[in-house]
Order: structure tokens, then C-alpha cells, then sequence
């Protein structure tokens, strides 16, 4: 049988005008709605000409600035603190000689995944207020970590289950300490799981907003937040430019987290 | 050699190390997930206070409002289906988007499958890139399109396929594209991964057998997505039902779901008793949900 009629009969057809099919929509409201950003007009609906001005007038807005410094403010520590406690959770659930109570320790790691976001928002307002911690900046900071837990967690246990558990022993076999061998060994090989589970919940976090709509209060705002509101006045082509930016922005990360699985791969 | 297990220190037993290792995360997830969950539970079962909060009275009112509808002059109930409306059409809207995603992710998902590697990698970052955009983004570049005077109808009026703009958006069709667009990518990737691996030798053989291409297709191909068909299912289901923003943005606040519901009960009507019943009722329908396909999972896994 030829190459030719081999490939002929393993495709269906249809199959490839439906996937691009699927690539048009994915993409055509995103390109409409970037185009968009740079029309010089008040109008979101007719073309009057190129320009940047609604770039100017976002950067030049002082709310949406607070609003973007909030929004990397919270990412940044909220991916970093759910980093550092998803590697000790991944260290203490991988490598176990005996499996009890890994499965318990795994549904409760991955349970924020399970709960659908719009109940974990009211219940963590509804715990917030119980407790007497006021709404703010602190409370859209504990809601991210919980969130941010889980997709920190899922990669580095994934990287640590693929590690090679020969390695720790020859440097223990070597005399280096436990503490010194992980360090040394466990610590560097982890790190493209560290990244991409890092990556990860930064992204998880900035994209956030219905749980952070409910705990933020009358005080704190994060850029969707801000957005959002912006949306409610009606489509303007501020409100486009400063989408085009997040877009540009969550784009460039996902490019990051892809060159850097790929550096993974190769070492 | 059987590996030795990872330690931090040689001083500290190994046990006591783990449990420092493990606890924080977990206990940080009980107690900021967990118990508010719990106490949500107990919410539901109280008396709303006048402007939000609630009243420690013991009441099943919260679950009967959602069903009957007291009568203000002789206290008697009355059957309202509004509410019981609103949360069929959460699961009607979940499923429709579900079984629209698998419909359009199957022939991708195996259609990327039979690219070249490079081909086949630029078509994943497609799919990936949409699935970390900002979900409120996504959903305001989805409205931009379908709006009255939006691309799509310009481009319709301009061809002269229509005079009127259609109603694309703000109603119950926009919630359901914007579902779709939403989570579409949630079933592709776990569909593709399950067919990744897959042998093509396997069609042919089936079709040196004589099979025609719709046997080959749903006794062979079917069959093998099946694991990702689960999956991506649940991908799709478990948010779309919950969904916020689509409702909210592409419905215009007009034609709820039941996650807009919720929060109006925490934000505007203030009834945080009905609220928490209605989030029980979501969380409820989703562990089923889960559950359900978690034991198909197994028992499929242990069939192989």
C-alpha cells in the first residue's frame, strides 16, 4: 500500500475543516477585540484609523495602575507563598515507602479543583466575615493562596514522580548529608517543576475574578476587577486596549512556561 | 536497592518531617476551603438576617424558597418555579456546552493527532494559549463580536444576508457560545492526550478487515479517546455549570444561572441562608457529577 493511500485512509474528511474550524473561533473574537484597541475613533463599531491613544489613556489612568500593582502584588506572593508549601507537600506525598494516608493528603491538596469557584468565593466571604478578618487586600491574598495550592502542587509532585530516586541515595551513599543531598540534587532537578507550578498559579491568580469580586470588599481592587467595572459603564475602546494588554501579558507567560518545558525536556 | 525515602535532616525523625512537610498546605486548605464550606452548611440551615448575615434560629426555609414561595397575608406556600428554572437551565446550559465541545473536540483532537510533530505542536499551543487567557478577557472579546453592532452582524448586513442585526447577544444562545468558548479547550488537550500514543496500524488492520470508515471510527478510535472523552467531560461540565461570567456578561444579567443567583444573595438580596443552600445544591450536584465519572474511570480501567 502507498504512503499516499495509507495517510488517506487514516484521515476523515471534515476532521481538518472542523479543527480550523475551532482555531477560527478561539481566535477571531480575540484578533476583532485587539484590532480594535488601536482604532483612533470613540466608536468600538466603525474604523476611523490607526492610533495608540487608548494605550496613552490606560497608561495615564492612575486607577488602573493601582489596579495592576495590586493585581502582580498578589499574584507574585500568592504563587510564591503556594509554591513553597505545594514543595513540601509534593516532597512529603511522592517518595513514600508506605501509601496510607497519601490519598486523604491528595484529595484535601486537590479538593480546591473540585468546588465550583462561584461557591468557594460566597464561602470564603461567609468564613471571612465569621471570623472577623476585614475584607481587603489580605483576604484576596489568603483566597489566592488556597486556590493557588493545587496547581503549584500537581507539577512539582508530576517532576518529582518522574526523578530518578537513585539519585538522593548515591549522594547519601556519598556521605552528603540528607539536607546537603537535597540541595544539591533533589533541588535542581525540581526546577522546572517549580517554575511551571510557579507560572501556573501566577497565571491562576491574575486571571481570578469571582472569588476575588467576593472577599475584596469596598477597599482593594485587582486589574479584572477593575475591568469589569470599566465593562459595566458599556464597551469602550479603553476597555479594549487595556484587554489587549492582559492578553499580550498572559501570551508572553504561557510562551515563558513553554520554552521552559521544553528546556525541561532537554536536560 | 529499594530507593531510600526523601529526608531533609538526619536529626529529625522522618515521619515528624513529613508531617512539617505536609501539614501547612493541608491545614491551610482545611481551614480557609474546608471549614468555610462547613460553615455554609450550617448558614443554610439558619434564619437570614434583615441586611445580610444571618440569625441563629433553626430553619429548612432556605431549602423549601427555592420550590415554594410563602405568602405574605395567610403564611401559606405556594409552588414557584422560577428558582427551580434557573437551576435546570444551569444543567441544561452545562450540558449542552458539554456535548457541543465534545462534538468539535473529538475530529480536532484527531485530527492534531495525525500531523506531522511539528505541525502537531504548533496546533497544541493553539489550543493551550486560550485555555491561561483571562477568562473575563475572553468573555469580553466574545460579547465584542456578537454585539448588535459587532463584527459578526456588520459583516452579515454588509453581505446582505441580513437587514435587522440578530440577536446574538444577551440571551440564552450567547450564554451557550460563551460556554463553549470558554471551556472548549478543557476537552480538546485531555482528548488529544489520550489519543496521543495511539496505533495506527490499528485502522488499518480494521479496514484489511473490511470495516467501513464509520465502524472504524467508533469501534476503534471511539474507544481509545474514551479516558480523555471522561476527563474532558468533566473539564467542561464542572465550571460551565457553576459559571459566572458568561451568564453575567453574555446574558446581560437577564437570563441567570445558578451561579449568579449565589452571589446576588451575597450581594444585592442578602439572603445568605438561601445563598449557602443554593451553593449546597451546586456543590452537591457536582461531587455527583464527579463521583459518577470517577467510578466509570475505574471500572473502565480495571476492564483494560
Amino acid at each position: 500500500m502507498s504512503t499516499a493511500r495509507m495517510r488517506d485512509l487514516r484521515t476523515f474528511s471534515g476532521f481538518g475543516l472542523l479543527s480550523v474550524g475551532c482555531a477560527v473561533f478561539l481566535y477571531a473574537p480575540i484578533v476583532f477585540l485587539t484590532l480594535y484597541s488601536f482604532n483612533d475613533g470613540r466608536s468600538v463599531s466603525q474604523w476611523t484609523g490607526f492610533s495608540f491613544r487608548w494605550y496613552q489613556t490606560v497608561f495615564a489612568n492612575q486607577n488602573i495602575q493601582t489596579a495592576a500593582v495590586n493585581s502582580l502584588l498578589i499574584a507574585v506572593t500568592a504563587a510564591t507563598i503556594a509554591t513553597v508549601l505545594a514543595l513540601g507537600a509534593a516532597i512529603a506525598t511522592v517518595n513514600r515507602r508506605s501509601k496510607s494516608g497519601g490519598e486523604g493528603a491528595y484529595v484535601v491538596l486537590t479538593f480546591p479543583l473540585m468546588v465550583p469557584e462561584i461557591v468557594t468565593a460566597v464561602a470564603s466571604l461567609v468564613f471571612f466575615v465569621a471570623v472577623g478578618i476585614s475584607l481587603g487586600f489580605v483576604t484576596i491574598l489568603l483566597a489566592h493562596i488556597v486556590f493557588c495550592i493545587p496547581f503549584a502542587y500537581l507539577p512539582i509532585k508530576a517532576r518529582l514522580e518522574g526523578m530518578d530516586e537513585t539519585l538522593p541515595s548515591a549522594a547519601a551513599d556519598l556521605y552528603a548529608s540528607p539536607a546537603k543531598a537535597f540541595v544539591r540534587i533533589t533541588l535542581p532537578l525540581l526546577v522546572p517543576g517549580l517554575l511551571s507550578g510557579w507560572l501556573l498559579a501566577f497565571i491562576i491568580s491574575l486571571d481570578d475574578f469571582i472569588i476575588t469580586a467576593l472577599v475584596a470588599g469596598p477597599g482593594a481592587t485587582t486589574l479584572p476587577l477593575h475591568i469589569y467595572g470599566m465593562l459595566r459603564l458599556g464597551m469602550t475602546p479603553e476597555v479594549n486596549a487595556i484587554s489587549t494588554l492582559m492578553l499580550a501579558a498572559s501570551t508572553a507567560l504561557v510562551l515563558l512556561s513553554g520554552l521552559l518545558g521544553q528546556a525541561g525536556r532537554k536536560h | 536497592m529499594s530507593a531510600r525515602p526523601l529526608a531533609l535532616s538526619s536529626r529529625i525523625p522522618p515521619g515528624l518531617a513529613r508531617a512539617g512537610l505536609l501539614w501547612p498546605s493541608l491545614a491551610i486548605i482545611l481551614l480557609f476551603m474546608v471549614a468555610p464550606i462547613g460553615i455554609m452548611f450550617t448558614y443554610s440551615f439558619l434564619t437570614a438576617a434583615p441586611y445580610g448575615g444571618v440569625e441563629w434560629t433553626f430553619s429548612g426555609a432556605a431549602y423549601t424558597e427555592i420550590l415554594f414561595e410563602r405568602d405574605f397575608l395567610d403564611d401559606s406556600l405556594a409552588f414557584t418555579p422560577d428558582y427551580l428554572i434557573i437551576v435546570a437551565r444551569s444543567v441544561f446550559q452545562a450540558a449542552i456546552a458539554t456535548v457541543l465541545c465534545l462534538l468539535i473536540s473529538v475530529p480536532t483532537a484527531y485530527y492534531i493527532a495525525t500531523r506531522s510533530d511539528r505541525a502537531k505542536n504548533i496546533w497544541l499551543f493553539l489550543i493551550t494559549i486560550p485555555y491561561w487567557v483571562n477568562l473575563l478577557i475572553r468573555t469580553i472579546a466574545l460579547l465584542f463580536v456578537l454585539r448588535g453592532d459587532g463584527p459578526v452582524n456588520s459583516a452579515l448586513i454588509d453581505l446582505g444576508l441580513i437587514s435587522q442585526p440578530l440577536p446574538l447577544s444577551y440571551n440564552g444562545f450567547a450564554i451557550s457560545l460563551g460556554l463553549i468558548y470558554s471551556f472548549l479547550p478543557f476537552m480538546v488537550l485531555p482528548l488529544y492526550s489520550a489519543f496521543e500514543r495511539f496505533d495506527f496500524r490499528l485502522l488499518d488492520a480494521a479496514y484489511d478487515l473490511y470495516a467501513s470508515r464509520r465502524v472504524a471510527f467508533f469501534r476503534i478510535v471511539l474507544p481509545v479517546m474514551r479516558p480523555g472523552l471522561i476527563a474532558g467531560s468533566l473539564l467542561v461540565f464542572i465550571p460551565s455549570i457553576g459559571s459566572y461570567l458568561a451568564p453575567d456578561i453574555l446574558g446581560g444579567g437577564k437570563t441567570l444561572m445558578i451561579g449568579n443567583l449565589i452571589g446576588t444573595q451575597f450581594q444585592a438580596a442578602r439572603n445568605w441562608p438561601f445563598g449557602a443552600a443554593l451553593s449546597m445544591i451546586l456543590l452537591t450536584i457536582t461531587l455527583i457529577v464527579l463521583l459518577w465519572l470517577a467510578r466509570r474511570a475505574a471500572r473502565q480501567q480495571q476492564l483494560n
